[in-house]
């Protein structure tokens, strides 16, 4: 019984520790990894907030683009071919 | 009890002390962990959500300016022709021409003029545009460019009688050759 208390004590407790510090280490090291992505993510929706301006980045192009085939078509009646 | 006995029992105790420790300490970590996640979770569902219409807004747009763009090149090859066209970009855009236009292949390869500030006969079409515009057929004068009276009618007003039989003087007597009160 000595032997198994010995074996428990000085080899299986090391051993228990070692393994656990371990698991430990590496779950806070990933706490902080998810901290960060979690900024990130926040930080991209936020960016993400301008978004709805394309809406009118949209409408302004086809206006834009409306006009510049009607100026052409003018043109294209004006000036005689090449 | 034996001191074998004990030695067990404290052995086996640190043990368990020792994985109530470190476990728990996992757990709360772990439990950090869920509720970063969540909150990561919630920030990626908003991104998801933002950008949802960006795909179609933006295959929108690039289609808009991409049939304006198809216009405008079509346009100018058109009027100016291949060549012109070419000598004109890369006048205004130094290696344009490099890059071509996409729908004429042989724009990399046309030898095109070179073209500087001045486009003669650019300016010469601008000039006539203002004489022979279709826009001018419909003026009560009849069409511009066909009737020289009517073409050079600005510059007879310079000399509303009879026109001088020289050529306006132009240095100290020109005061004194002057008539007019002013």
């Amino acid at each position: 019984m000595i032997v198994v208390a010995l074996v428990l004590a000085l080899v299986v407790l090391p051993i228990v520790v070692v393994l656990l510090r371990n698991v430990l280490a590496e779950t806070t090291s990933i706490v902080g990894s998810i901290d960060r992505i979690t900024a990130a993510a926040q930080a991209g929706s936020r960016d993400l907030d301008a978004a709805p301006l394309l809406l009118t980045t949209q409408q302004q192009v086809r206006d834009t683009v409306a006009n510049v085939a009607a100026y052409g078509g003018s043109l294209d009646v004006i000036v005689d071919d090449a | 009890m034996t001191a074998a006995g004990v030695l067990l029992i404290i052995a086996v105790a640190l043990i368990v002390a020792a994985l109530v420790v470190y476990l728990v300490q996992v757990i709360v970590a772990l439990q950090k962990i869920t509720k970063g996640l969540d909150a990561t979770i919630a920030a990626v569902g908003e991104i998801v959500e933002k950008s949802q219409p960006v795909n179609d807004i933006v295959g929108d747009i690039n289609t808009n300016l991409d049939a304006a763009v198809d216009a405008l090149e079509g346009l100018l090859v058109k009027k100016a022709g291949l060549p012109d066209a070419m000598g004109l970009l890369e006048g205004l855009y130094p290696g344009a021409k490099a890059e071509g236009l996409r729908n004429f292949p042989d724009s990399t390869t046309v030898r095109s003029p070179r073209i500087g500030e001045v486009y003669t006969r650019g300016t010469l079409t601008l000039a006539r545009l203002g004489r022979e515009a279709p826009i001018a057929a419909a003026s009560p004068n009849g069409p511009a460019l066909r009737d020289p009276r009517y073409g050079s009618a600005a510059s007879r007003t310079l000399y509303p009688a009879d026109r001088p039989g020289r050529s306006p003087v132009i240095g100290n007597e020109v005061r004194d050759a002057d008539a007019s009160p002013v």
